[in-house]
């Protein structure tokens, strides 16, 4: 013993990666019974053990590099998938980040009762080093799956707000030849590439002669939603469309000419019927009514 | 003129297209509450949309400070747009209508500017650039169209 105090001193980074090193079989059996792995890794419980095995060897790498206080450690890298895996199947489950954080934490128990039995003979404030070390190698082990967690919450949220963007701006058949874009909410720059695209789109599968934008659910129309409209009716021109825009309010008409923006070019009507009715026309087609009476001046055109 | 805070000023920051969307939502709930018909609303909207917009790209983020003031028996809200980016060498270029170092339509400063009855730029190259507006919530005589 004194000799090998001698060759290499002690230390808590050493004997903690010997305990992880040397105990990995009896510490991979005990984290497979706990729900974080059991609940998992559910077909048979040697997959358990076998995940359990390949974090205790990521907490050797990372106990002998003396960095268990930063998350950024080498040696997680190999655990971040797994543990990522883990906590979002623990939070599917319906657990809080908090929940699941507190399951990773409990990984220490078993570490620190074979450490403490393991260095029963030794000077006191070496087994307090040593769990000490351990503690923190755990914790921060559950930090980085806390960050896997929140990581995989943004992703969700982008991939929504992706989706939303999508379901937001459908392009409607109002009749053949006839498509239109009911524009909702705020247009910023992305979510006009949307809509442009899904217009264009729209143009061509449906050979349409004219495509309608109705911004009526629009709040705000300022020169950047300005030139995203004016943006697609140039592009929906050149795809032999012609391109009308409706649902202008009357505060948003004053605005837009204050503001100084030229819509002299684009069609406009105030509703999207009055836009429809014009397709129609356009089209020689013309709204009749069936009992014989004539249309009223609002019914048509 | 007695044009006084009436409220604590409110600050909102101006880092990212969300923020913007919050900085029209406040607008908006202020004007509201402060008694702004749909057009006075909607311009002092659009203007602050346009300033903080113009705050984000070309002054590299900052902020939006808001305050109700009254005068007389008007109520209305001044709004500042603080940067401390670039700033601009020349404010009449920037103020003229289709100017833009960028690609936009040019229109969004000379724009605000027609939007609000008063309207002031504090602005030197390399010292950021301060924008603030005064709208009504009834246009009042002296409001200036330009
Ligand atoms: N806060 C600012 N800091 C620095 N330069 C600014 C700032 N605000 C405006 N500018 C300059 O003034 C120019 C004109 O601004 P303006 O808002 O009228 O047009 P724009 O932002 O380029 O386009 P848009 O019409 O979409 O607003 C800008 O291109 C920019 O060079
Ligand atoms: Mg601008």
């Amino acid at each position: 013993m004194s000799d090998l105090d001698a060759a290499a001193p002690w230390s808590p980074q050493q004997s903690v990666a010997d305990l992880l090193r040397q105990r990995r079989e009896q510490i991979a059996q005990r984290w497979a019974d706990l729900p974080l792995f059991r609940s998992v890794f559910t077909v048979t419980r040697d997959e358990a053990v076998e995940a359990a095995q390949s974090v205790a060897d990521a907490l050797v790498v990372v106990a002998a590099s003396g960095r268990v206080d930063d998350i950024e450690a080498s040696g997680f890298d190999s655990v971040r998938t797994q543990i990522g895996r883990m906590s979002a199947a623990r939070s599917r489950a319906g657990l809080s980040v908090g929940r699941v954080a507190g399951e990773v934490a409990a990984l220490k128990d078993a570490v620190v009762e074979l450490l403490t039995a393991e260095l029963a003979g030794a000077p006191v404030e070496h087994q307090h080093a040593a769990v000490l070390y351990a503690a923190e190698l755990l914790s921060t082990l559950r930090l980085v799956a806390m960050q896997t967690m929140f990581n995989e919450g943004q992703e969700l949220i982008n991939r929504q707000r992706q989706q939303l963007m999508e379901v937001a701006t459908p392009v409607i058949k109002l009749w053949h030849g006839v498509v239109a874009v009911p524009l909702i909410g705020t247009l910023d720059s992305a979510r006009s590439q949307v809509v442009m695209e899904n217009l264009l789109d729209a143009i061509v599968a449906q050979q349409a002669r004219v495509a309608i934008l109705d911004v009526t659910g629009v709040a705000t129309v300022d020169t950047l939603v300005a030139q995203h409209l004016l943006k697609t009716v140039a592009s929906a021109r050149l795809m032999g469309a012609e391109c009308i825009i409706t649902g202008i309010r009357p505060a948003i008409a004053q605005t837009i000419v204050q503001l100084g923006i030229d819509l002299s070019d684009v069609a406009t009507r105030s509703t999207l019927a009055d836009a429809l009715g014009y397709a129609l026309d356009q089209g020689g087609l013309q709204v009749r009514r069936t009992d014989g009476r004539t249309v009223s001046a609002g019914e048509s055109r | 003129m007695t044009t006084g805070p009436t409220a604590a000023a409110l600050r909102l920051q101006i880092r990212s297209d969300t923020d913007l969307s919050l900085v029209r939502q406040q607008v908006r709930a202020k004007a509201q509450e402060a008694g702004f018909g749909l057009v006075q609303q909607t311009k002092v909207v659009t203007a602050a949309s346009e300033l903080a917009r113009n705050t984000l790209v070309h002054g590299g983020g900052g902020e939006m400070e808001l305050a109700e003031v009254a005068q007389g028996g008007t109520r209305g809200l001044r709004l500042s747009f603080i940067d401390s980016g670039p700033g601009m060498a020349d404010v009449d270029q920037a103020l003229t209508d289709g100017y833009t170092s960028g690609n936009g339509l040019g229109l969004g400063l000379g724009g605000a500017r027609r939007l609000v009855q008063d309207f002031q730029i504090d602005t030197r190259p390399g010292a950021g650039t301060t924008v603030t507006i005064t709208a009504w919530a009834q246009s009042l005589g002296s409001a200036v169209h330009r």
